[in-house]
């Protein structure tokens, strides 16, 4: 008999014979990343007539905790477009090491004809995209591409975890898909207002908008990242501050939090 | 009988330094059809004389359009000439997919030279046995690349390539600076000359046996036969100093010249 604490309560080898393993299986299917884990909330962007604001806050929230509060969502890549990223920061990071290397490649090449403009940039990573997403394994972020295209015009774009694009004057991901595109559709409903559009205009319209995020979105910052892009070049600031919050209307909520009638 | 002890691959240099199965693929694009092409500060041009079989055969083909933005001229193996076409579509092709712009000449030509070098460094591989002239337009501009079996493609302001490219060469060499500022018509004719100067006195370039292909800053690349290259033609002649007459239209004696 058997004395080692391993085997105590199995059936006995000498009554029974070894235990027969086989049927459990030593490999598994390949796992993947069915869930986001370390997550930034919304990136906005809205056109103007010389180019393209963008804005993104500096947090990553871990669940519901708010993690890390200087993490910069808004990447230049180079003098003609900057890409936001909402959605799992990790692949974030990673999509961060393959266009650097990406536009390392295109500066470095004697042979490269123009630099990558936005539109580019954009079919290169919805392929990435849809090749994650068709390898069931999908990079778990949604992207907004803004710059200018290779006509030097003003270009806003977006790809998601699925490989889905679109492109529209305004454009939000997350949260701010539902709280922050009509108000800034009110400003730019269409490309025609884009065209009329000043820079002015626009930063303004993002900074109202990320100060309507914060107040409503629990997984958001007050700090945050804006970029301005136009035939000039990208102006990228990073830790802005929200300026000039008011929570009085925060008084006249009723019907959950604290205050329940 | 002379016996070469180091040509049976490419993998062996001769003492002397030389890889003599790349030197008999180079060999082998001077037998193949003249091609001339030039390059100015909007267009790019390529200019082929065609070769007939057989009198019952159709003229090969010399010219061939890889993308809006490019062609390529070849003289030596066409049938590797058409595969190589087919890996420079699928290179361009590449690109529209997956960049959304199109290749750039420059680009294109080192991925062809790429794929050229490693013939020449495998045992048991040939290298492509022919040459190309590579024009097109990218952002930089219009664009003319020499490409050679070796594994090597140069840019050109002009270049030719083939039987008795050599007068064609000494031709364009004495207007080396006129190309920049010629305008599309002016770019064929002068092509149009070096080939004819390329070729004996009693062959005339006719409808039938000509190529020429066209690409500019504000023009997708085209290919010109048959009626449509005539004016360019004559106008060649005429700056020759030969008479038109001996162009006509029933001058499309297009044999083999050797």
């Amino acid at each position: 008999m058997n004395h080692l604490p391993q085997a105590w309560g199995r059936p006995r080898d000498d009554v029974y014979g070894p235990y027969n393993n086989s049927y459990l299986q030593t490999s598994g299917p390949s796992q993947h990343t069915q869930s986001p884990i370390v997550t930034g909330t919304s990136v906005l962007a809205i056109k103007f007539k010389d180019g393209v604001v963008i804005a993104a806050d500096n947090l990553a929230s871990y669940g519901s905790l708010a993690r890390f509060t200087d993490v910069k969502r808004l990447l230049r890549f180079n003098s003609r477009a900057v890409i936001g990223f909402g959605g799992d920061v990790s692949d974030m990071q990673y999509l961060t090491r393959l266009l650097s290397s990406l536009e390392i490649n295109e500066n470095y090449s004697v042979t490269s004809s123009t630099e990558l403009a936005a539109n580019n940039l954009h079919t290169y990573l919805h392929k990435v995209m849809y090749k994650r997403r068709s390898d069931f394994n999908p990079l778990w972020n949604q992207i907004l591409i803004a710059g200018l295209d290779v006509a030097d015009n003003p270009y806003l774009a977006s790809v998601d975890l699925l490989g889905t694009t679109f492109s529209s004057p305004t454009l939000a991901t997350g949260f701010g898909a539902h709280l922050a595109v009509p108000i800034m559709r009110r400003v730019c409903p269409d490309e025609e207002a884009a065209k009329e559009l000043t820079q002015e205009q626009a930063v303004e319209t993002v900074r109202e908008c990320m100060k309507v995020l914060f107040y409503r979105d629990a997984r958001s910052l007050d700090k945050y990242s804006i970029a301005v892009v136009t035939k000039e070049g990208v102006d990228l600031k990073h830790g802005e501050k929200l300026e000039k919050q008011s929570w009085a209307f925060a008084e006249g909520i009723r019907g959950y939090g604290t205050q329940v009638n | 009988m002379f016996r070469n002890n180091y040509d049976s691959d490419t993998t062996t240099f001769s003492p002397q330094g030389r890889l003599f199965q790349v030197e008999y693929a180079q060999a082998a694009v001077g037998q193949g059809s003249i091609v001339v092409g030039a390059v100015s500060k909007s267009h790019a041009v390529l200019v082929a004389l065609k070769r007939q079989a057989e009198e019952l055969s159709s003229y090969q083909k010399k010219i061939i359009q890889i993308d809006s933005h490019l062609g390529i001229a070849l003289s030596g193996l066409a049938a590797d000439a058409r595969v190589l076409s087919n890996f420079m579509k699928q290179q361009s092709m590449a690109s529209h997919m997956t960049y959304d712009r199109p290749i750039s000449i420059a680009d294109i030509s080192v991925r062809l030279c790429d794929r050229a070098q490693t013939h020449t460094q495998h045992a048991g591989s040939r290298p492509y046995g022919v040459g190309l002239l590579i024009a097109g337009v990218d952002g930089k501009g219009p664009h003319l690349f020499e490409f050679q079996p070796s594994g090597d493609a140069q840019e050109m302001v002009a270049a030719s390539i083939g039987a008795r490219s050599q007068a064609a060469r000494t031709f364009l060499e004495d207007q080396v600076k006129e190309f920049e500022s010629m305008d599309e018509a002016t770019l064929i004719t002068y092509t149009l000359r070096a080939l004819i100067r390329s070729q004996p006195e009693d062959k005339v370039l006719s409808y039938d046996n000509t190529s020429i292909g066209v690409v500019g800053l504000e023009k997708s690349f085209k290919l010109l036969e048959g009626e449509e290259i005539l004016e360019h033609v004559k106008r060649a002649y005429r700056l020759e100093g030969r008479a038109p007459e001996e162009y006509s239209e029933n001058a499309d004696e297009g044999g083999s010249m050797e």
